[in-house]
């Protein structure tokens, strides 16, 4: 009876955790809607500002569906973003999928950039700390990180610009990569927001790495390997981090979704066009179907990778993965 | 000469430095020779058998002597040389074959790794060799044996595999660090002999440790007596065997003198515990299958039985932290609510737990006396100096002075005095009946003597009744007046203990007791050649 629950423990979960997924989302995009909805104010007032007359507002609430029940509304919106279709700017008209579709690519980006430089530097770095524990470099990259997570985004950001770009010149403090900008133009402009983000989460990772590898390394396999004669290095990256990467990659999975959702104030610093700052744009401007759109891909985007966190950290447990 | 180890020192990190645990201890091994190391824990018997690798385990360290291997000092090597050196010509069994592999690796990858890093045999040959071993040492379908990953594999397999590890770049010496002791004694016989056949037809040396002059007796061609951290004497076995010269080594080799005799109980005296026909499991997993038997007032009934075979699950039935499927559990002739959460407080009072390892089933953060205060508040409801004074009685009764330990941590006692504390606190409670799990199975022979006394006497006093889960048929011999037999979830004997085990009643108890090493060194061999291995 149990067989065939027992052969694809990993199938099975994904589909598990992808049900749960979307059933999480449509909570998040109720949850989203209601707290827009309920934001005081008029939004038809707002846009039509001084010249509003009571007939003009009213006119303005039936084009924009306000006059509607909350309940009706939410259905309409989120069946149109089931289509594609996130509805359309209240700022200046344009389809809120055409606005998501030029920030978005920046975001993933800068995002990718600065977790392919810190996810394996970190990791490195972490693996290393843990096999010279206690020693010069193990203190010094731990106060070194401490240093890093310890001051304010914007701090490291105009500490960086200050230097690297005022000072001396190497890279521009504008990370706007305008149109059709080359591979390099982008690595180029955008290093500066991308090295920001690296000081600000390599922190988290590399202490993690180091704490789980450590853990581990009081195991009785790990003495085992060195009555073996294995070396250290060898150790700690084939014995150790096997079974120390389930928390590991959850640590990445959080420090990654915050690269894509979380980097508003790196982007403002460097006027960087991304999602962040389209997003608190449009909170200022009160452009609602901007907003639900950016929080439900936000949303999105720490489910999937979350997701996809719990299934390699299954993927990489023998014990899960092949059960008796 | 292979191993010549002369006047070695190690010390142990403390809190306030650093303390001998080696004493100038000297150790030689010859080509194909079998020395047993043996004592009880805390002798250095581990220390001084890893040290033949030139390692020392983290928080120790070598403070002096040599450890010579074909005449190179291993203690004034470069570390790159001494771990070409581990491994390869001197190879290492640990007591937990479990814990000592690697998850994350199957174990053939394990096998293979060592004549990888040392470059003693080629990827192809080396899967050949473990192929020829793990058929060597019975293992089941050893062409893809390997193929498994540890948790897949039994507690016995598993200690096989890694004797079959230790000899893949075919070592000089193989250092055996109690590799059966975790096992229970059907599945240790098995092991033994192929650990013995391995070593013989591979004229491997070997350093065999245990605490069981038994199984000592069986491996050793010589064996060396130690103690915290010295030698007490060292003789062939057959002549320690025969005539050994020391007080402590005779205390060693003294069969457990303390029988409590059995009590015969009349065949309607009250059941304290009556567990009638419980069916139960985990899932969809059956662990026990219409288990019965009952545990007469102020009686002693022992649960033996190999692990797996059901003894912990039937406690967790008795304690309500397990619903039968079917059946019941009666106290005092009144039938429990299945759950733990469905009892009253009174009934949750009446039974109490001793647990194996007084370890961890104290909390290292309390002390002594707000362990014990607890039970005395909660069940009792006693307070201030009532309670203050049930405190001393407590201490009193299992013989540790109130003043100097009330208020210490349970990390400044040692493994005796934890596990009177945890009867202390099962007694705190003023129990009709109390289960005993394995109380004694990770103690030393002469404080686990001790521990048996105690319970005896705390049930004359008070007229508990205890179950008594163990492994050990000695215990059993000890302490019980009634045994029960099980295995695979199923009860296969129960009776008064003289009707079940002398002579066994049930083949499976024979087999069991049979099992059990005896200080005989031709045992082993008489028992191959009966054909249990």
């Amino acid at each position: 009876m149990t067989e065939p629950r027992k052969r694809h423990p990993l199938g099975r979960m994904i589909v598990q955790r992808l049900a749960i997924g979307v059933f999480t989302l449509f909570i998040i995009s109720v949850l989203v809607f209601l707290a827009v909805s309920l934001l005081p104010g008029d939004i038809a007032q707002q846009i039509l500002g001084q010249s509003a007359t009571p007939e003009t507002v009213a006119a303005m609430r039936r084009d924009l569906g306000l006059d509607q029940p909350l309940i009706t509304r939410y259905f309409h919106w989120i069946g149109g973003v089931l289509q594609g279709d996130f509805g359309k700017s209240l700022a200046n008209g344009r389809p809120v999928a055409d606005l998501l579709a030029t920030r978005l690519p920046n975001t993933l980006f800068l995002a990718a950039y600065a977790a392919v430089i810190a996810v394996p530097l970190s990791v490195l770095l972490g693996l290393l700390s843990a096999m010279w524990r206690g020693s010069w470099f193990d203190r010094g990259v731990n106060t070194l990180s401490l240093t890093a997570i310890s001051f304010p985004e914007f701090f490291i950001a105009y500490i960086l610009m200050y230097w690297l770009s005022v000072q001396w010149g190497w890279f521009p403090s504008m990370a706007d990569p305008g149109s059709n900008p080359s591979l390099m133009d982008l690595v180029q402009k955008a290093f500066l927001p991308a090295m920001t983000l690296v000081l600000v989460v390599s922190a988290h990772m590399l202490r993690m790495t180091r704490a789980a590898v450590v853990n581990v390394l009081g195991a009785p396999y790990i003495a085992m390997a060195r009555l073996k004669g294995v070396s250290k290095w060898r150790i700690i990256t084939r014995h150790a981090l096997p079974n120390a990467l389930a928390p590991i990659i959850n640590v990445i999975a959080l420090n990654v979704a915050w690269l894509i959702t979380g980097v508003v104030i790196v982007e403002v610093v460097f006027v960087y066009p991304g999602l962040g700052q389209l997003m608190v744009d449009s909170v200022t401007n009160r452009d609602m179907p901007v907003v639900q759109a950016c929080a439900l891909i936000f949303a999105a985007v720490y489910i999937c990778i979350n997701i996809l966190a719990d299934v390699l950290a299954i993927a990489t447990n023998p014990r899960l993965l092949h059960p008796r | 000469m292979l191993l010549d180890i002369q006047n070695l020192k190690v010390e142990a990190k403390t809190d306030t430095g650093w303390t001998p645990i080696l004493h100038g201890v000297d150790l030689q091994v010859n080509r194909g020779e079998v020395v047993g190391l043996i004592g009880e824990s805390g002798a250095g018997k581990s220390t001084l058998g890893q040290a033949a690798l030139g390692y020392a385990a983290p928080g120790l360290r070598f403070a002096g002597g040599k450890i010579l291997f074909e005449g190179t000092d291993l203690l004034s090597m470069s570390d790159r040389l001494r771990n070409n050196f581990r491994g390869a010509r001197v190879a290492y069994v640990a007591q937990s074959a479990a814990a000592s592999f690697n998850p994350a690796w199957r174990l053939l990858e394990q096998f293979c790794e060592g004549p990888q890093i040392h470059g003693t045999a080629t990827r192809k040959e080396s899967e050949a060799f473990a192929r020829e071993l793990y058929a060597k040492m019975h293992l089941p379908d050893p062409n893809n044996f390997g193929l498994r990953f540890p948790h897949q594999v039994s507690g016995g397999q598993l200690q096989r595999a890694m004797v079959a590890m230790a000899m893949a770049c075919k070592p000089d010496l193989i250092v055996f660090d109690e590799p059966t002791t975790a096992l229970d004694v059907t599945t240790q016989i098995g092991v033994l002999a192929s650990i013995r056949q391995a070593v013989q037809s591979l004229g491997t040396a070997a350093i065999y440790i245990t605490h069981d002059l038994a199984v000592v007796a069986q491996m050793a061609d010589r064996v060396k007596v130690m103690r915290d951290g010295r030698e007490v004497e060292e003789a062939p076995t057959r002549e320690m065997m025969a005539a050994p010269r020391e007080d402590y080594t005779r205390s060693l080799w003294a069969v457990r003198e303390f029988r409590r005799p059995e009590r015969k109980l009349a065949d309607d005296a009250p059941a304290s515990i009556r567990v009638a026909g419980v069916t139960a499991g985990y899932g969809a997993i059956q662990v026990l299958k219409d288990v019965e038997f009952s545990i007469p007032k102020g009686a002693t009934v022992a649960v033996v039985g190999e692990s797996g075979s059901g003894k912990s699950t039937t406690a967790r039935v008795i304690t309500g932290l397990l619903p039968p499927q079917s059946g019941h559990i009666e106290m005092n002739g009144q039938v429990l609510p299945a759950r733990l959460q469905d009892r009253s407080k009174d009934q949750l009072r009446q039974i109490q737990m001793i647990y194996q390892m007084a370890d961890t089933a104290l909390n290292p953060r309390q002390t002594i006396r707000q362990i014990l205060s607890r039970p005395l508040g909660f069940y009792r409801g006693l307070s201030g100096k009532a309670q203050t004074e049930r405190l001393h009685e407590l201490m009193d009764q299992i013989e540790l002075e109130p003043k100097k330990f009330l208020d210490r941590l349970p990390g400044e006692l040692s493994g005796g005095q934890k596990q009177r504390i945890g009867i202390a606190r099962a007694l705190a409670a003023d129990p009709e009946f109390i289960i005993c799990d394995e109380v004694t199975s990770a103690l030393d022979q002469l404080v686990a003597e001790g521990i048996l006394r105690l319970l005896s006497r705390l049930q004359d006093e008070t007229g508990v009744s205890y179950m008594f889960i163990t492994h050990d048929i000695e215990t059993v011999r000890a302490i019980a007046d009634e045994v029960v037999v099980m295995r695979y979830g199923q009860v296969m004997d129960r009776g008064m203990k003289s009707m079940v085990l002398d002579p066994p009643r049930h083949p499976y108890t024979a087999e069991l007791l049979a099992s059990v090493p005896q200080p005989d060194p031709d045992w082993l061999t008489r028992r191959i050649a009966e054909g249990a291995a």
